[in-house]
Parts: C-alpha cells; sequence; structure tokens
C-alpha cells in the first residue's frame, strides 16, 4: 500500500486506556499516510483522540493506563513498534521530534532555554559542549530570534509566548528531523503571533523538506497550512482526504456541519448552522455510527444506529467512513 | 438590528476611561510606575444592540469590563450606565447596578461552583437581589433553563454532569435570570469546541431578541464578533484604534492593525495566502510601551508623527460612525 514517497505510515492503530470506569478506546483502528517533505493535519475537537495519536507514534501514550493494543507504525521503514526502548529513545527527538501546545510548561522553568537545546543535541549527535552550544545559536537564528547570542543564557520567563514557541521550535528542529508533529502549536497564542509561527514552520519545511503532522482543531490552519487532512471524530477518522477537495466537497456529514457552522468573516445570515447534541464521552459511545446521533441523515436509519461504518477507500486517494457517503458501496439495509 | 428612537438614548456611555495599575517594587513595596491597562477609552451602546471589543491578550478589553462593574478601581473617567454614574455611585446604588449589569464568562468550568447545585447557582442572583425564595424561585429557575435550552432535570445536577457547552448555558441562564439591561460576554465560546460554538452563539442571538437585551462583547474572534455585534472597536495596548459599524469595519477596514488582524486570520478557503499584511515583531511590553502611536514598532507606514505624537480616536471624513486613530490615514 504505501508508496515510495511515504515517511510514516499508521495502519490500523488502536490505543485505549484502562481506568477504573472502563476502557476509553482513545484511538481506534486509525490508519493514514504522512508523505515526504508534506504537511499532514488531524483535525478534530477535543477528546477526538488526534492528540493521543500524536502520542502513540512517539511511543509517549502514559502508561500504565494508556496502551497501544493493536495496528503498526512505520517510520522510514521500520515498525515503531516493535523497537526496544533504548532503539526507540534514539529515534524520538532525533528522527522523529514534536513540539507541543503549551509552551511554558514544556520548557523546564529552572534552566536556561541554551541549556535545554544543547541537551537535545548533546544526547542525540554526541557533539561536544562547544559545537552544541554553536549548534544551538544556529537553531535560534533558523527560528528567527533576534540576538540569539544573548537570548541563549536566558530562562523561558523571561521571554514572551510566541518566543517559548520559536525555542520550542530550535529545539525541535536543532536535530534535523524527518519528522515534526506539531500538537495544536499556535492555539495558545494570539492570531498575530500564530501567523508569525506557521510562517516559520513553512519555511523550515521548505528548507530542510522534512514532514509535518500537524494536529489542531482549527479547520482555518489546516485549510491555509496542510496538503493531506483526516477528520477525526469519536476515537475515529470520519474522513481522509487532500485539503483541496475537502473543503471543496466535504463527504462525511460531521465534516459538512463543521464546515457550515463555522463564523467566518464575511458571513451576514442572521443565524448559523449548528450541529445538534454534544460530543459523545468516550465511555458512553453510542452504538453504530457514533454520529449518528447528531446526524441530519443517519439519525433514524436502522443501519446507521447499529452496524459501525468502516474508513472505505476510494480510487482518487479520499476516504470515508459513512454509509450515505456518495459510492460508498453498501450490502442491504437490516431488517 | 433595532435602535433606539432616541438616537441620543445610550444605555452605556464610558468617557475616557483610564484603569492604571501601579507597579510597586522593592523592600517597601514603593509604587515606581503605572501600567495603564485601559488608557482613555470612551464608548457608547445603544440599547437592544450588540457593542464588540476585540483584541489580542492583555489589549485591556477585560479590563474595560471590569472597571464597568467597578470590580477594579479606576483612576479616571466617567462610566453613566441607565442614567446613572456608576463610578460615583455609593454601595448600595451600586448593588442595584449590578443587578441591571451581569456577566458570562470564557471557562465554563472554573465559573461555576462544583459544590452547588444549578438550581442554586442560576437562582443565587434572584435571592441576593430580589430575596425571591421557595416555589417562586424554583418557578423562575425552571423557566430560565428552558429558555436557554436545558431540560427541567437540571435543576437538581451538579455542574460536573454537564459538558462544556450544557454549563455556558447554566451560566447564561444565571446572567439572565435577573432581567439585566446589559449583559457583557466575555469570551463567552472560546473555550468551546468548534461544534458547540455555534449553538451557543445562535443562542446570545436568540436571547437578545426575545429579551431586548444589550450586548457587550468580548471576544479576540473577529468572525464570532462580525456574527454578533452591530458596533465593533478594536483595542491595542489600553486603547481603541478603530471603531465601526460591522458591515463597514469588514468592509472597509483602514488601521493597518486591523487590517493585519484580518489577514492573520487562518481562511477556510485553499487559496495561496497573502502574507503581505503580516506584521512583524510582538506587543511591546505594557510596562514601558513606546512613545507616540503604540503600534508603530509594528507598523509598515510609521512616519515621523508617528514616533513622536499619540493619534487621537477621530472621525473619517465622510462617515461619523468609523472612528480611526492613525496619522496615516488621511482624515
Amino acid at each position: 500500500m504505501a508508496a515510495n514517497d511515504t515517511l510514516l505510515s499508521v495502519e490500523n492503530l488502536s490505543s485505549h486506556f484502562f481506568t477504573q470506569q472502563g476502557v476509553v478506546r482513545a484511538v481506534q483502528d486509525v490508519s493514514f499516510y504522512v508523505k515526504k517533505s508534506r504537511t499532514f493535519a488531524i483535525v478534530g475537537e477535543s477528546g477526538c483522540g488526534k492528540s493521543i495519536t500524536a502520542l502513540s507514534i512517539m511511543r509517549l501514550v502514559p502508561e500504565p493506563q494508556g496502551k497501544i493494543v493493536a495496528g503498526k507504525i512505520n517510520f522510514s521503514g521500520r515498525n515503531l513498534l516493535s523497537l526496544s526502548e533504548k532503539r526507540m529513545r534514539a529515534i524520538r527527538g532525533n528522527r522523529i521530534a514534536m513540539i507541543f501546545q503549551e509552551p511554558m510548561t514544556s520548557l523546564n522553568p529552572v534552566f536556561t532555554v541554551g541549556y535545554q537545546i544543547e541537551e537535545a543535541i548533546r544526547l542525540h549527535q554526541h557533539k561536544s559542549k562547544s559545537d552544541a552550544h554553536d549548534l544551538a545559536i544556529q537553531a535560534l537564528q533558523q527560528v528567527r530570534i533576534p540576538d540569539p547570542k544573548q537570548r541563549i543564557k536566558e530562562y523561558p520567563h523571561q521571554m514572551s509566548g510566541g518566543m517559548r514557541q520559536r525555542v520550542m521550535i530550535a529545539m525541535a528542529i536543532s536535530c534535523e528531523p524527518e519528522l515534526l508533529i506539531a500538537d495544536e502549536p499556535t492555539t495558545a497564542l494570539d492570531v498575530t503571533i500564530q501567523a508569525q509561527i506557521l510562517d516559520l514552520l513553512d519555511q523550515l519545511q521548505e528548507q530542510s523538506q522534512m514532514s509535518v503532522l500537524l494536529i489542531t482543531h482549527n479547520l482555518g490552519i489546516v485549510a491555509e497550512r496542510a496538503q493531506d487532512v483526516a477528520v477525526m471524530y469519536a476515537s475515529r477518522i470520519a474522513e481522509l482526504s487532500d485539503c483541496k477537495s475537502l473543503f471543496d466537497n466535504p463527504l462525511h456529514p460531521y465534516t459538512q456541519g463543521l464546515l457550515k457552522s463555522l463564523p467566518r468573516l464575511g458571513f451576514t445570515g442572521k443565524r448559523l448552522y449548528t450541529i445538534p447534541g454534544i460530543v459523545p464521552e468516550p465511555l458512553r459511545f453510542p452504538a453504530g455510527c457514533k454520529f449518528h446521533p447528531r446526524c441530519p441523515i443517519g439519525c433514524n436509519n436502522k443501519r446507521c444506529q447499529t452496524v459501525e461504518p468502516q474508513l472505505r477507500q476510494f480510487d482518487n486517494g479520499r476516504a470515508v467512513a459513512c454509509w450515505f457517503a456518495p459510492g460508498y458501496e453498501r450490502p442491504d439495509d437490516p431488517k | 438590528m433595532n435602535t433606539d428612537a432616541n438616537t441620543n438614548g445610550f444605555l452605556l456611555k464610558v468617557d475616557d476611561l483610564k484603569t492604571y495599575f501601579p507597579v510597586k517594587k522593592g523592600l517597601l513595596r514603593r509604587t515606581v510606575g503605572y501600567v495603564k491597562a485601559v488608557d482613555g477609552v470612551s464608548l457608547a451602546v445603544k440599547p437592544a444592540t450588540s457593542f464588540g471589543l476585540v483584541g489580542e491578550s492583555g489589549c485591556g478589553k477585560t479590563t474595560v469590563a471590569r472597571s464597568i462593574l467597578r470590580l477594579i478601581p479606576v483612576t479616571s473617567g466617567k462610566v453613566v450606565f441607565d442614567n446613572t454614574d456608576i463610578l460615583a455611585a455609593d454601595s448600595a446604588r451600586m448593588r442595584d447596578i449590578r443587578a441591571g449589569i451581569t456577566l458570562v464568562f470564557q471557562d465554563p468550568f472554573g465559573s461555576l461552583n462544583p459544590r452547588m447545585t444549578v438550581a442554586n447557582i442560576v437562582g443565587e442572583p434572584l435571592r441576593v437581589h430580589k430575596k425571591i425564595t421557595g416555589s417562586e424561585l424554583t418557578e423562575q429557575v425552571r423557566l430560565i433553563l428552558s429558555k436557554v435550552g436545558l431540560s427541567a432535570d437540571a435543576i437538581n445536577r451538579y455542574p460536573h454532569e454537564f459538558s462544556g457547552g450544557q454549563r455556558q448555558r447554566i451560566g447564561i441562564a444565571r446572567a439572565l435570570i435577573l432581567k439585566p439591561k446589559l449583559v457583557i460576554c466575555d469570551e463567552p465560546v472560546s473555550a468551546l469546541d468548534v461544534s458547540i460554538q455555534s449553538q451557543i452563539l445562535n443562542l446570545l442571538k436568540d436571547l437578545q431578541q426575545e429579551f431586548s437585551l444589550t450586548y457587550l462583547f468580548i471576544a479576540h474572534d473577529l468572525a464570532v464578533v462580525q456574527f454578533t455585534c452591530d458596533i465593533v472597536a478594536v483595542m491595542y495596548m489600553g486603547k481603541i484604534v478603530e471603531q465601526a459599524t460591522v458591515s463597514e469595519l469588514y468592509n472597509n477596514p483602514l488601521h493597518p492593525y486591523t487590517v493585519a488582524l484580518m489577514a492573520a486570520i487562518p481562511k477556510i478557503t485553499v487559496s495561496p495566502q497573502a502574507s503581505t499584511h503580516r506584521l512583524k515583531g510582538e506587543i511591546p511590553s505594557i510596562f514601558n510601551p513606546p512613545p507616540g502611536c503604540p503600534f508603530n514598532p509594528r507598523c509598515q507606514f510609521a512616519g515621523d508623527n508617528c514616533f513622536s505624537q499619540n493619534p487621537p480616536l477621530v472621525p473619517v471624513s465622510g462617515n461619523n460612525e468609523h472612528l480611526i486613530a492613525c496619522w496615516h490615514i488621511k482624515k
């Protein structure tokens, strides 16, 4: 299945949390490919499983409650799930790097930003202290931090939110990763700073040809920055597509509803479209298609209420999990 | 949106409001300077309309709201609500005023007491301000809950049993039960999921029509403000830099900051990015604002005047409703 230009392929990934209240199926049967030097976005609302998918790729699902229970994660020819922890550590932060939403809590407040960047370089690239220092300054330059020789001595609290996120990015790219996982990289930032950070990520990607896996809830960011996208709903991928087709012609009723319900600049109508109901809780997922209680097409349909549709791939590279999507083959309706 | 027959009849009028926070340093906590969180803001809101305040974090939009309610000491200025000078009111009078201005908060988790039932949360303002108790109180709580789209069995449940969107409905019910004239909505949807945001925005609009509410709507999302408001003011570092009716502001934004703010919003269309209006740099430290126009370090048009004098907020020629504070724009 995976073509030559595939850097990362995730196949039938399932990650569960075993809690006292029951098993939370946070990620269920998720499959997608990230191509070389492209941006793949996972978009969804809170609790849909997009961050746990990212953590699963890094093998950082919090144990012992959390566990990857099934699936394969192939990264440039190797299954990450079968690697020893030692081997995995050589990849994590080195060939696959990650940046997080909250730049304040992901930096250590008691070390200078320089120390924290150098630490990653020295661990992974086996450089001397002074070489690491030079590389760290170079990384800060790359993320356009003015006066890097001074700023490298500063502590995280001396920097603004946008600057801290730049430091996070500097740390992530210092080992020249092939894949950068960005989990809501700009959610904590103001819109004008958000635009700067996203521009920076674009430029870095162009220079280094790295792939980016972008996790976000913001469909606008997806439209502007990604080439391929997976829409997640209640632990599963609802729709998988190239970006342009998704926004021109969404196939899943959830995607259609989301796009219609957004207040947009230039919208002058009196009322917004709404998806009725609320996102289901992971311990109380409805039977059948998890979207059916909120779906305008499927809410009264017997099949949608009882049988969960699988993600099915079409010839044009798009995939959708909906009994009513055009072209989606289904057996006769149950009586 | 309908406007009052008497055009001078503003429900809320704020004149040259200044709220400064002292900066204290050293062992003796001497005041060494001031943070000018709100620096000369004037605005006027007509009954049954929505006035939007937009800006990025730290621009002073929430401080304006808190100053209006006198939840923090105001340095100078005048706030007139319903023909009463709020800043001159004594504490008994202030109590009455606060029954007429209520708040909807951003965080639906932090703003509801987890140990109180919905009946107590929503009914408390009535108990405190109107001394209503017993079955009449329950009746009124039931009524308002149905108006915000919650079922009657919600009344004896606790906040943790509800989702974010439902909690925001509880917060709205609490704000409306006193039948206030003015509701201050401080980022009412920014903590909610995308599919829930539109539900709450529609609800706020429906309730406004039903009860002829006046909203002071505080948000950072220009698209949300466009949907809800009639007049919008853009704030930057404690000052209003541009103010206009919604259609005028969105069709004809003039201030370089407003233009950049709109360009920075990710659009839901797959199109080549227009990064021509990308802002450089960050918001300057409010402890040490630049001289002249506060926007000058990031402005591509900044000229001599901009570095020495702060531009006043004045009408654009030919349109008295469009105000702008910029030396660069020809008035």
